[in-house]
């Protein structure tokens, strides 16, 4: 089974984990969960870390740091963000 | 064990953590937490690829991360609850154009090799990553009010964005070499480009009622391409990841147009209406009972239970801590006091009960629309504060525009509080059979003075 293929299945069955796990998330919480699933979409930055860290000349060196920067924005801001919001709700 | 093995159990437990740390988003007693793990498990993954990787770019890798984490921690503090919205695009543009540029810098590389499955992948990656980020920028734009809120719709829209989605993939297989394409960097330029423009035509007809909708789709593109650009390079934890934020945002989708009735294809393709068979001289002629500050605090200071009903209107009149006040009061009156919260109450998911947490109502207290529906026949009292179609009891009326939308069930309580600064129609932009029921008592005003107003009454009553 070749690569794509493993990443194919890999993918579905992370879907599918994802749908049982996120349904049951209560609707008072969609907001924490969408800035915070929004974060873990930053994980792009393991991709720009790879890219950024072998750029070869200029043009990629430059798309490689701004790629670092966005994917940083989305998990620093997404996390925080979250957290900001999810300490708000309190029970008394 | 070798090096290259101990690196991919890591990216393993890096995922695990990803999956348990949304585990514990199930409930506000433990999500604080989850999120905690969440973030461990980005450290992780990014502690992970920075040992793996022999990086020789060091200065240009520090300099993205501080300007990045600067930037995101920044904006975190600062932006204000009821811009939850437009900030959650902003990031969703931002991992998307990371997303993108990785498949980007991935066929720059080596542009004259690339084909076969790899170059599908990156064209893919590019695609989506190129969508959300433009879609999300929008988006934003829409939001922040910095463009018209309105659809932008013109003539022959629909065929203008099916052969711009020709075009799109014929650029794309230009860029791998079809068509005898020599200069395929160029036709990958042109493709990029196209991928930018057809994001923003995909987000301009769609109007601001329909944000939610949108910014969740978008948020589910940000996860896919994620996984596109995992897909790209050969990791595991950027699939899953990546997954994982898709079937998140789908989820969301489905229960937004779900909590508005709409289909995706309709939201999508904007056409929310039908409003020509309404006619809308006849809104708001009809007799109401109106009431002010001391009548609306009798009625709710001296019953057992009250359920509030509060909508967009009040986060924009920014009158939630008021609100508050209000339970509060009567609360300390002996009053049951309950939140009742629609779906779509706020300008993406569960928007209101973050903008109430804020003003530090109970989250025990916020009850969403199937688990309070079946109180309201027992309950004394409704408040309704600036909401409007989502308690139209029109929806149960097979010919109404809105029918089949889900409602909450406010006409069945002994007396319902409607505060509202006219009887001008909502979104659907028809009128409100509920104005005009013989339980229903209009409080006309601005949401802020008049709450501001009933605080004061409440506190008076004896």
């Amino acid at each position: 089974m070749g690569e794509l293929m493993v990443g194919l299945y890999v993918f579905v069955l992370a879907t599918l984990a994802g749908r049982e796990v996120i349904t049951k998330v209560p609707p008072t919480l969609h907001t924490p969960l969408m800035s915070g699933a929004n974060a873990i979409s930053g994980i792009s930055i393991v991709g720009a870390l790879v890219i950024a860290g072998h750029a070869e000349g200029t043009l990629q060196t430059v798309l490689g740091i701004v790629a670092i920067a966005l994917a940083m924005i989305n998990v620093v801001g997404g996390f925080l963000v979250t957290d900001r919001m999810l300490a708000m709700f309190r029970k008394r | 064990m070798n090096a290259e093995m101990f690196i991919e159990l890591v990216y393993l437990v890096s995922a695990t953590l990803f999956v348990v740390g949304l585990k514990q988003l199930q409930s506000p007693a433990t999500a604080r937490r989850g999120n905690a793990i969440a973030a461990l498990a980005m450290l992780v993954a990014i502690i992970a690829t920075v040992v793996d990787q022999q990086i020789v770019a060091w200065t240009g890798v520090l300099v993205g991360v501080a300007i990045g984490s600067l930037v995101g921690g920044f904006s975190a503090y600062m932006v204000q609850m009821t811009a939850m919205p437009q900030m959650v695009g902003l990031f969703n543009g931002s991992g998307g154009a990371a997303s993108a540029l990785v498949s980007v810098e991935e066929f720059l590389s080596n542009p004259a090799v690339v084909g076969g499955s790899t170059g599908v992948t990156i064209l893919l990656g590019t695609l989506i990553g190129g969508v959300t980020f433009s879609g999300s920028f929008v988006a934003f734009a829409k939001l922040q009010e910095l463009m018209t809120g309105n659809p932008i719709t013109f003539r022959g829209q629909n065929v203008v964005n099916g052969l711009l989605a020709v075009l799109t993939v014929g650029a794309g297989a230009a860029a791998l070499g079809a068509f005898g394409v020599q200069d395929t960097l160029t036709a990958f330029y042109v493709f990029v480009a196209l991928s930018l423009v057809l994001g923003v035509l995909l987000v301009i007809p769609i109007g601001g009622a329909d944000m939610p909708v949108v910014i969740s789709l978008l948020n589910s593109y940000s996860g896919i391409a994620g996984s596109a650009a995992g897909f790209v390079i050969g990791n595991m934890v950027l699939i899953i990841s990546g997954a994982l934020v898709g079937a998140s945002g789908l989820i969301l989708t489905q229960l937004m147009c779900k909590g508005m009735n709409r289909s995706l294809a309709n939201v999508a393709f904007g056409g929310f209406g039908g409003t020509a068979h309404v006619d809308k001289k006849q809104i708001g002629k009809r007799p109401v009972r109106s009431t002010d500050a001391e009548g609306a605090a009798a009625e709710l200071g001296y019953v057992n239970s009250v359920v509030i009903v509060p909508g967009y209107g009040l986060a924009v009149a920014q009158a939630q801590h008021e609100l508050r006040k209000v339970g509060d009061l009567l609360e300390a009156r002996g009053v049951t006091v309950k939140y009742a919260i629609h779906p779509v109450a706020g300008r993406m998911p569960g928007h209101m009960n973050v903008l109430l947490a804020e003003a530090d109502v109970s989250y025990d207290k916020l009850f969403d629309l199937e688990q309070i529906n079946d109180d309201f026949d027992k309950t004394d009292a409704v408040l309704i504060v600036g909401a409007n179609d989502v308690v139209n009891p029109a929806a149960r009326d097979p010919n109404s525009v809105i029918a089949g939308m889900p409602i909450l069930d406010v006409d069945k309580a002994r007396r319902v509080i409607v505060m509202k600064r006219s009887l001008a129609p909502g979104f659907a932009g028809i009128d409100n059979d509920l104005f005009y029921m013989d339980n229903t008592l209009m409080f006309f005003g601005d949401a802020k003075g008049s709450m501001a107003d009933l605080v004061k009454a409440v506190r008076e009553l004896a």
